[in-house]
């Protein structure tokens, strides 16, 4: 498992060389979206508006942040669970997005989607959001100022620790469980 | 009947919010360091290493320890012999929730179910009263995370399915869940009771410290059971693989109909963020 550092926006070669299980420190900029912020992206781009930041090469980090206490860029900053944002995720992979960062597993349709559109998963430790939020030394809405938490944050983002789940070569890291039944 | 002040119930409530969000309880913390010293595979005792700086971090910074500052879950006992006045019990609670999400900087993540408008406050928190004897008041806080919430289910076994149906339930859950809602989990069992009473009494179960054992022997040896069938999945520490799936398991078992079974599951995540207070 390999380490490397890498910086916004993302390119295919940065994206084809990495495999499941390596550790990527991220640097630049990043933005954060949810389910309500993607839900009003969906509806700019059904409208054929623009967006409110580059798709091309950019990595979106599925966070609700804590609201920033004084003296700190922002307050914790952990991932949320990212299948809430699988309905979205391909299409957003098809019009350039290189990365999504979050938690849990992903359906079939994203990981196609990857395979495709030379994208990554990446983990971050989830519950570990004041330790993140180190790694986090800017950060400015940029729309939908009106989801409180859930608004479009443009993030300055230095070394951010993430773990490679699902690379777009068909690896995943995520463990099966040891089961003999499905539910 | 002894008087207790409504501001006083909102000073309480406020302070429990922010402490339970900020200071990882000393039994999980235990628990972490216990599960660190067992585990042999590189990720999940680095995953275990991080929430251990994460929690000295949020001593030290007051930072949340997780940006899902939960939706505020109260479990209150209201002795027959007291009564607060100066204003109203759920009041004082909605408030200090209020106050103490706002002091502390908590996210707040209570939204309308359809148009997804936050209510701004953190409220309104979901409260559980019970009538007990006694002249005091006791009111326990839970910070309940939506990604584990999400993956808690209740379902209605028939009673011949019994201990085994139970088990099976349980552990496919917990198998289904995999990495989503921030394991090492803690999962609380409501057995028995009806639909709606099972999932409350599986949801109180978290209350418990992670180092109690349930007092009816019976009850201690099946948590030890579900526990030990859940670490077997191998799904550790953020899904990454390792013995530490689950921190413990705690089953909550009361009377139910004797045509039903009715059986829930309530996922907590790893930092198990919970306060009490008596006042």
């Amino acid at each position: 498992m390999a380490e490397y550092k890498l910086n916004t926006p993302l390119t295919d070669a940065d994206i084809e060389q990495l495999k499941a299980g390596d550790v990527v420190f991220l640097t630049g900029t990043i933005h954060s979206a949810r389910d309500a912020a993607h839900k009003k992206l969906f509806e700019l781009l059904d409208a054929g508006k623009e967006l409110p930041f580059e798709l091309e090469g950019s990595a979106i980090y599925y966070v609700g942040p804590s609201p920033a206490p004084p003296g700190r860029p922002i307050g914790s900053a952990g991932p949320t669970t990212s299948y809430r944002m699988d309905t979205y995720a391909p299409r957003l992979h098809a019009l350039g997005m290189k990365a999504s960062i979050g938690k849990g597993k992903r359906n079939d349709e994203v990981k196609a989607a990857m395979k495709e559109h030379k994208g990554v998963y990446f983990g971050a430790t989830g519950g570990a959001g004041a330790l993140l939020s180190n790694s986090i030394v800017e950060s400015t809405v940029i729309a939908f100022e009106e989801l409180g938490p859930e608004a479009i944050r443009a993030m300055k983002v230095k070394d951010f620790p993430l773990l490679v789940i699902n690379d777009c070569h068909g690896g995943e890291l995520y463990v099966k469980p040891k089961l003999d039944t499905a539910e | 009947m002894r008087d207790i002040q409504y501001s006083d119930v909102v000073e309480a409530v406020a302070a429990m919010c922010i402490k339970a969000n900020t200071e990882l309880p000393a039994d999980v913390r235990n628990k972490f360091e216990q599960a660190m010293a067992e585990e042999t595979s590189p990720s999940a005792k680095e995953v275990l290493r991080q929430l251990l700086e994460n929690a000295d971090l949020s001593l030290e910074t007051k930072l949340p320890l997780c940006q899902d500052c939960g939706l505020a879950v109260y479990f209150v006992e209201v002795g027959d012999d007291c009564r607060v006045v100066g204003g109203n019990l759920r009041e004082a609670i909605d408030e200090g929730t209020r106050k103490g999400y706002a002091d502390g900087y908590l996210r707040k993540s209570a939204c309308d179910p359809l148009t997804r408008a936050n209510t701004g406050d953190g409220t309104p928190a979901i409260v559980h009263f019970d009538m007990v004897p006694g002249d005091k008041l006791k009111i326990a806080y839970m910070a309940k995370g939506g990604g584990a919430e999400n993956m808690s289910r209740v379902t209605m076994l028939a009673p011949a399915q019994g201990w085994e149906g139970i088990k099976k339930f349980v552990v496919n859950r917990v198998a289904e869940a995999g990495p989503n809602p921030c394991p090492p989990t803690v999962i609380g069992v409501g057995i028995g009771g009806t639909f709606e009473h099972a999932a409350k009494i599986a949801k109180r179960g978290l209350l418990r410290t992670l180092d109690d054992t349930h007092p009816d022997p019976e009850i201690a040896a099946k948590e030890k059971e579900l526990e030990e069938a859940i670490n077997a999945l191998g799904i550790g520490p953020m899904g990454l693989g390792g013995k530490t799936t689950v921190l413990g398991v705690k089953i909550t078992m009361e009377p139910c109909h004797l045509a039903s079974l009715p059986l829930a599951v309530n996922v907590q995540c790893h930092s198990q963020r919970h306060e009490e207070v008596e006042l």
